[in-house]
């Protein structure tokens, strides 16, 4: 009987699917991870709701606004391993970059009207988009985190090295080649 | 000048009185992680990533800034010690805006490598997120706050080396900066030569070169000491 394939999930937060990309970027090696997992959750897969038992979540994003929240809770609740791939997860890089700005209601006023040209309004009453949190965050702010690979994003080698180990059962490489933001 | 000996991670390591921990270390290939520290510059011990344990001091103690004695005992890297400094390294993620994705350093910094090497993967601490400012008024230079780890390196380069002192650090703790003259926009500064030094001696990308973008400084850390070695053969 052959071992039963690993639950994997990936999840979109607030990041710019850069991650995604690199993870693409594996290219051939994906026809060999298609074989070991069952990709039950992603951004490219059909799935709209984040479904139980996910052995592994690669996590791509910083906690930005209120949908990031509830689904990162929901994706630690019913994962067994959550991975934080690459900086805006890592850290909240550029998605942060808004944090210094102020609330989001400064931010959305500064944006929509003091920058606009033609001067906007701030948008308000559409529940379509969810509402920016006051403060974006690192996933690891919200919820526990198991491992972490920066990069921004991280290299397809390093993700394949990360995913190697953790589907042999072992802990990911943490050689200093394995560590770069940026 | 009498020898000293004395043992570093369990070597004998024998070395010219006067010398400091961290150079002794360096002789004897022994690597101590360092940021404040400038070939060619004082040293100050700011940044408190040399910190070594010595057997019979329950006190850490600074490598660049203590001398060997005979019989020293020194420990550079304990878990204690590998602890400490990436707490060090994630409080100066945390302190101010490294971006590393968006960063003309990026490849080229310090502070970078340092997380690397020493496995800071995340920053357990909140960040503080300040709002800094950036002069770009130098024709040449710039300078992000938002990137500064208040090492003093441009500081000690302008002042020791150039004989200038046009960098010099004001304001405490988190509120600390490095300014230009009396707190002037560097482009106002009328003692700064544009030389170019504290552009070398900064360790991340908080002084750069205006007109580069992401990962594109270059930069060479190692003329400082150059330019002091050359001088001193000269006079």
């Amino acid at each position: 009987m052959t071992a039963p394939k690993l639950r994997l999930a990936t999840v979109w937060l607030g990041g710019c699917s850069g991650c995604h990309m690199s993870l693409l970027d594996l290219d051939e090696w994906l026809i060999e991870l298609a074989a070991r997992v069952e990709l039950v959750f992603s951004p490219i897969a059909d799935t709209k709701r984040f479904p139980e038992s996910v052995d592994l979540a690669l996590v791509e994003g910083a906690i930005a606004n209120e949908e990031h929240l509830a689904l990162i809770t929901l994706v630690r609740r019913r994962s067994r391993v959550l991975l934080s791939l690459g900086d805006c997860a890592v850290t909240g890089n550029v998605t942060a970059l808004r944090n210094p700005l102020g609330t989001a209601a400064s931010i959305l006023q500064q944006i929509y009207v003091d920058h606009g040209d033609p001067r906007g309004h701030v948008p308000t009453g559409s529940a379509i988009v969810p509402a920016l949190l006051d403060r974006v965050l690192p996933v690891h702010a919200v919820v526990p985190v198991d491992c972490f690979l920066p990069g921004c994003p991280p290299p397809a080698p390093r993700i394949r090295a990360v995913l190697e180990a953790l589907l042999a059962g072992e802990p990911p490489p943490a050689t200093p080649e394995m560590i770069r933001f940026g | 000048m009498a020898a000293k000996t004395l043992t570093i991670d369990g070597t004998l390591v024998s070395a010219r009185e006067g010398e400091s921990i961290l150079e002794a270390a360096r002789e004897a290939g022994i690597t101590i992680p360092t940021l404040c520290h400038l070939d060619g510059l004082s040293e100050v011990g700011a940044c408190r990533l040399c910190l070594v344990e010595l057997t019979g001091s329950r006190r850490l103690q600074p490598a660049c800034l203590t001398p060997v004695a005979e019989g020293m005992e020194v420990r550079t890297s304990t878990e204690r010690l590998r602890e400490h400094r990436r707490a060090i390294v994630e409080l100066l993620f945390a302190e101010r805006g490294h971006v590393c994705a968006v960063c003309v350093a990026s490849g080229a910094c310090e502070l970078q490598d340092l997380a690397a090497r020493l496995g800071v993967t995340h920053v357990r601490y909140d960040y503080l997120a300040p709002a800094c400012t950036v002069d770009i008024s130098h024709p040449r230079f710039g300078i992000d706050h938002h990137r500064c780890v208040l090492c003093t390196r441009c500081v000690r380069a302008c002042d020791e080396v150039e004989g200038v002192h046009t960098w010099d650090v004001a304001g405490r703790g988190t509120a600390a900066r490095v300014i230009t003259d009396l707190h002037v926009p560097w482009g106002q500064a009328t003692s700064c030569t544009s030389c170019g030094k504290c552009l070398h001696a900064c360790p991340t990308g908080a002084i750069f070169q205006r007109g580069s973008s992401v990962a594109e400084l270059k930069r060479d850390p190692g003329v400082i000491a150059l330019v002091v070695a050359a001088r001193k053969e000269r006079w």
